[in-house]
């Protein structure tokens, strides 16, 4: 389908109408009375990346970089299409900067295991944020620990958003990188990702974001962003899972060592030892995941067919109209997040425990996500043993606010009775 | 789809609120901490045993309605019972929420495993199974651990 197509097929006021888009999502033909609110988690397939994984291994499969043969070649040519996809999505300046990892977690456990260790010495500082996800906090404890270097933790403010002042406070000279998300998973609270990105850097330090919730959301641009490192999943932006995405600076890749070794990331290898490949191949030891990462060159054409300012748009009043609704609900609490909250409301509702309540959401075919959100420690700082969260798609539109709004009236009183 | 009247029985919201025996033991001759990592429950179970006997049963903690009304009919149906008699009623209890084939009770316990019918409408929802097990799983290891007994987890 065509740019012009996708949107021309579903019209609507922010530039396409999600009802309607529902039809590109087969998940929505075989449950229809879904009300799918937990895109967060994971988000659901257009129709266009299943036939594109399953067309991939029809008619054009075999391994890649290796066979001299026509159809290895051609899978080798569609491989690295996808990552000049992905090159172009996050506007990077070299399509060697684009590592294709498992996902965000296997990508900052990466940049741990080779830069950090190759760089890092005991003393140095890392600064995380009280917004993170446990990806992006336990493989900085693993390398704290084997290195003797100190992990800092830059607070929320009353608002829930990053304290900046504190945040800046927490930087030091020794601070050797800030790695922080661009968006919270569990509150929907938008980092101020370019004024940290200029404070670290003025430091000295390195940056490396984590674009989970952020790149299915909004535009991402490495270049005028700044940043060292960028990360995202495939499966959060409407891609296949198993497929993710390490952008890293080309002069920061090329110093730092392989951190798998195998098969694809060598040039020669003898039993005394082995050269190693230029990136990003350095970091790809092994046989890739090849139609995940041309399913997610798919989900980036679906993206961009739909424009993502429109997507944003979309977010945004969707966001404000489920903050509105939500709102009026009878002892329910939205947990704060910050100055902009966008595509996730995460919310308390007095009584009754999120793990009840989303059972009787599911009662209703309401599909939110109840628990930490793999953010125990934001979920201690905020005094909460959990919440429960509904996070938008594009497939999402006001019905599916009012589903879930009049499911949680439901939940309410059978928890009152 | 099972109505979710017979998961949140009366019974199951008065003890999700009002939990019987929710407290500490001074001292207690076995304790265990249960810690369910997918929703962050936790839950530390108290005994206090005279020989063979469960002369005192307690639990602090938070919890889901269903795993705290299941700790709190736990320590109910617990109390004055011996340790064979508590493992008999968890081994009856577990086959029934999980589906599995229940062994024959002892007729003296026959009116305690009737007072824990209203949890096994978790069969229904696998998913909430761990809720009514957990604090279960957790006096099973205060009991093989004694007094500090190790966190056992359920995922």
């Amino acid at each position: 389908m065509t740019v012009a197509t996708l949107r021309s097929v579903y019209p609507g006021p922010g530039g396409f109408d999600p009802r309607r888009l529902r039809r590109e999502f087969p998940i929505f033909a075989s449950n229809p009375d879904l009300v799918f609110l937990d895109s967060g988690a994971s988000a659901q397939k257009p129709r266009s990346v299943i036939d594109r994984v399953a067309d991939y291994y029809r008619t054009d499969y075999a391994n890649v970089h290796r066979g001299v043969y026509r159809l290895s070649a051609r899978s080798t040519e569609l491989f690295e299409e996808a990552r000049e996809k992905v090159r172009c999505f996050l506007n990077a300046a070299d399509r060697r900067e684009i590592v294709f990892v498992r996902g965000a977690t296997e990508a900052i456990n990466l940049v741990a295991q080779s830069w950090g260790t190759a760089f890092l010495k005991a003393g140095d500082e890392i600064v995380i944020s009280e917004l993170e996800h446990h990806s992006n906090i336990v493989p900085w404890q693993m390398l704290r620990d084997r290195l003797g270097i100190r992990l800092m933790v830059a607070p929320i403010d009353a608002t829930g958003g990053l304290d900046l002042a504190a945040f800046e406070a927490r930087l030091s000279p020794r601070t050797r990188l800030v790695a922080i998300t661009h968006l919270a998973n569990a509150t929907g609270a938008l980092v101020p990702i370019e004024t940290v990105t200029r404070l670290a850097h003025r430091r000295g330090a390195k940056v490396l974001i984590d674009g989970c919730q952020a790149a299915p959301r909004l535009a991402v641009d490495v270049q005028a962003l700044d940043c060292d490192f960028y990360t995202f999943s495939g499966h959060k932006t409407y891609g296949p899972t198993g497929i993710g995405v390490l952008y890293g600076r080309y002069e920061l890749l090329s110093a730092m060592p392989p951190w798998q070794g195998g098969g694809e990331m060598i040039l020669s290898v003898t039993f005394e030892r082995s050269e190693f490949q230029d990136p990003p191949h350095r970091f790809e030891a092994g046989t890739p995941d090849i139609s995940g990462a041309i399913g997610l060159g798919t989900a980036i054409d679906f993206i961009e067919e739909l424009g993502r300012d429109n997507i944003l748009e979309h977010e945004e009043a969707l966001t404000g109209y489920g903050v509105d609704r939500l709102s009026r609900i009878p002892g329910l609490r939205l947990v704060e997040a910050g100055q902009r909250r966008l595509g996730i409301l995460s919310f308390d509702l007095e009584g009754v425990h999120p793990h009840d309540l989303a059972q009787v959401l599911d009662q209703y075919h309401v599909a939110v996500r109840a628990g930490h959100h793999c953010a125990q420690p934001l979920m201690e700082r905020l005094g909460l043993a959990g919440t429960t969260r509904a996070s938008l798609g594009v497939y999402n539109d006001e019905p599916d606010i009012d589903a879930l709004a009049a499911a949680l009236e439901a939940g309410r009183e059978m928890f009152a009775r | 789809m099972m109505d979710l009247r017979e998961l949140y029985q009366d019974i199951i919201l008065d003890h999700g609120r009002h939990p019987r025996n929710f407290r500490t033991i001074e001292h207690p001759t076995h304790c265990a901490q249960g810690h369910n990592p997918l929703c962050g429950d936790r839950v530390t179970v108290y005994l206090a045993l005279d020989g063979d006997r469960i002369i005192d049963v307690s639990f602090q903690g938070r919890g889901c309605a269903i795993s705290t009304a299941a700790a709190s009919l736990m320590t109910e149906v617990l109390k004055g019972k011996t340790v064979a008699e508590a493992q008999a009623l968890f081994g009856q209890f577990h086959a029934r929420v999980t589906g599995g084939e229940p062994a024959a009770l002892p007729e003296a316990l026959a009116e305690e495993a009737e007072r824990l019918d209203p949890l096994t409408g978790v069969k229904a929802f696998p998913a909430r199974v761990k809720c009514a097990t957990l604090s279960w799983h957790a006096l099973e290891a205060a009991l093989k651990g004694g007094g500090a007994g190790p966190a056992v987890k359920t995922e």
